[in-house]
């Protein structure tokens, strides 16, 4: 059923969809306001790399400078007549978007009858997308909490001094797509398919499509042994009697190990790869000590091992890499 | 003052309190045109020094006092980077985020006023804010779409951060703060949901607790749960919701949690991240751009225990 713009209107309207509509317009702009910048930056690092002798007296900032201007201005008036602006701006935003449009309020809770889809605060939708691909002890504990400790070893597992106070892109190649790749990429593009892609029954709905909730949506996902053949047949005349019965489950908790481990060692390799790929990034790896280079490449592989299973499951469909009767993956 | 009374003697009470008076009259009038005059000056009077203790001119001593001396403004340095001041390296958003924080702060204790975190009460208080409260139905809108805008400025704002290399040496720490406020505005935010206690706040809740089912260890049907003893009445889900089911005592939590604990917790974390900005050296650019030739030799050996390939 396509074509249907209704559909898509009254998901892109509805009130409490409105911070992601924003997303869509507000995280290019920033990403275009910043490179501006940096490329600036970068073609003024140029200049000055070209000539060295110039470099010791430049002015290093692309802002204009004139000689004799203070370094600095005084906060009051320059720095806080901006800040009581802004202020006044955003709260002028507030009030117009607070008349427009109303907070959403729906019926009251009923734990007999469930919403479809049931969908979680539209900032966790990430994680709630990561769901049709992990387990909930994967995407909902272990992966947030991958996150957040991520986000708080990149000071001290980014060793490039480069960078430090202004926009560059050149200067912090690595650093800055291994952000977006996580930001963008990651987080965001997952929040806008939970927003507007997926449905009732948490289907895939392309924009346009009508959100049936009737839609059957006929999947057979195996484990990736079972993909590739392996079913533990074998394990049978290999085990004792009485653990005949479980030679599958064996089979299947002893498979998931191999591709996992391999998976680990191809993604350590790759990085380490990127990583001496210039000169530049070559010296600042070469000042990261064992535990930095360890730390960063666990948590960018655990990070790339997403749109791997992603991959996996939306064209192979491939439910498990890794069963065990504990825990899956 | 006695001339008039016709060479008598003044004469009795009344004469000289009539005397009085008049003289009175003349005094007031003197020094109260002369005190009116005064009022012109008002940064004079002792009311306003008692109050700025600086006075509002534009020497350089005086702009700098008027940021000192104010609790509110000393956030500040005196002086900044005159290129910070652009709204081109910072975006502003961290102000944002903080300024969200203080309406979401403003319209959270009005809109308490009206509520009552009990599943009879919860969901008919906010049909009574919505239609009866005066300009009630602006002061939720407004609560929801600040969280709602908050949580976006915190993102550009670490985004920012991030893209400038701010959290570099020697800001490290004050990133650290940074990344744990975000996941607070993020819970409070998520708190909040559950509040009007309709549909929508129920399931999102729902679905967001029961994957605390599935903690390692901690929940009932996580990875080895069942080994550590977890049931739905013991697990970690259960200590959230404070029962098995989101029913009173998960809203009654996270009311708590919402209005009081969480922001609490936020408040402090804030003062750190703030003062920490002013120690750490205030905002950290737009710094001049250093170049590959200047990155300075480690002092000293390093352990070095992993050596790249193609090196010598």
């Amino acid at each position: 059923m396509w074509g249907d713009w209704q559909q898509l209107w009254s998901v892109i309207s509805a009130p409490d969809n409105v911070p992601i509509v924003a997303l869509l317009f507000l995280v290019p702009f920033y990403i275009w306001y910043a490179f501006r910048q940096a490329r600036a930056n970068d073609e003024l690092i140029a200049k000055l790399e070209a000539d060295p002798a110039a470099a010791k007296t430049a002015h290093r900032k692309t802002q204009p400078y004139e000689r004799g201007w203070e370094r600095e201005v005084h906060t009051w008036p320059y720095l806080m007549r901006i800040e009581f602006v802004a202020a006044i701006l955003v709260t002028v935003l507030l009030m117009v978007w607070s008349l427009t449009l109303n907070a959403p309020l729906e019926e009251p809770s009923n734990p007999n009858v469930t919403m479809n889809p049931a969908k979680a605060p539209w900032y966790f939708l990430g994680l709630q997308e990561m769901l049709v691909y992990f387990d909930p002890w994967i995407a909902g504990v272990v992966m947030p909490s991958l996150i957040i400790v991520g986000l708080m070893v990149v000071p001290y597992i980014d060793e490039n001094p480069l960078g430090n106070g202004y926009y560059t892109y050149k200067q912090r190649k690595f650093a800055i797509w291994a952000f977006l790749v996580g930001f963008v990429g990651l987080w965001v593009l997952m929040i806008v398919i939970g927003t507007f892609i997926r449905g009732p029954g948490w289907m895939w709905f392309w924009p346009t499509q009508t959100w049936d909730a009737s839609r059957v949506e006929y999947a057979v996902n195996r484990n990736l042994d079972d993909a590739l053949g392996f079913n533990g047949s074998w394990l049978v005349y290999l085990l004792p009697a009485t653990w005949k019965p479980f030679s599958a489950l064996i089979s299947h908790a002893i498979f998931g190990i191999f591709p996992l481990t391999i998976y680990m060692i191809v993604s350590f390799y790759f990085l380490h790869w990127l990583a001496n790929l210039t000169e530049f990034s070559r010296k600042i790896y070469r000042r990261m000590s064992l535990l930095q280079t360890v730390t960063m490449f666990l948590f960018l592989s655990l990070m790339l091992s997403l749109p791997i299973k992603i991959l996996l499951r939306l064209v192979f469909r491939v439910k498990y890499v890794w069963e065990t009767p504990w825990f899956s993956v | 003052m006695a001339e008039d009374n016709g060479g008598k003697k003044p004469t009795g009470l009344l004469n000289r309190v009539q005397g009085d008076a008049k003289g009175l009259k003349t005094y007031v009038a003197e020094k109260g045109k002369e005190q009116l005059e005064g009022l012109k000056d008002p940064e004079k009077t002792q009311l306003y020094r008692s109050i700025f203790r600086v006075k509002h001119d534009e020497t350089p001593r005086n702009r700098a006092l008027s940021v000192l001396s104010n609790v509110f403004f000393h956030l500040h340095p005196a002086k900044v980077n005159r290129d910070a001041v652009k709204y081109n390296f910072t975006w502003g958003m961290g102000g944002i985020t903080f300024y969200l924080f203080v309406v979401l702060t403003f319209t959270g204790v009005l809109l308490m006023f009206y509520y009552h975190p009990s599943k009879v009460q919860a969901f008919r208080d906010i049909l009574y804010l919505e239609n009866d409260v005066p300009f009630g139905k602006l002061l939720r809108n407004m609560h929801r779409w600040a969280a709602h805008l908050m949580i976006i400025a915190v993102w550009l704002h670490m985004f920012r951060v991030f893209l400038t290399g701010s959290y570099k040496r020697p800001r490290e720490f004050n990133w650290c703060i940074g990344v744990l406020l975000m996941v607070l505005t993020l819970l409070l935010s998520f708190t909040g949901y559950l509040l009007p206690d309709d549909q929508l706040g129920f399931w999102a809740v729902t679905v967001g607790t029961n994957m605390a089912r599935a903690t390692p260890l901690l929940g009932n049907e996580g990875p080895f749960g069942a080994l550590f003893g977890m049931t739905p009445y013991n697990d970690v889900r259960f200590a959230l919701l404070g029962g098995s089911i989101v029913d009173a005592n998960a809203l009654l939590r996270a009311y708590i949690w919402h209005c009081i604990a969480i922001p609490l917790i936020a408040s402090i974390f804030m003062a750190v991240h703030f003062w920490r900005v002013r120690k750490d050296g205030g905002i950290s650019g737009p710094a001049p751009v250093m170049l590959e030739a200047e990155i300075k030799e480690e002092k000293g050996p390093r352990p070095v225990i992993m050596r790249p390939s193609g090196m010598t």
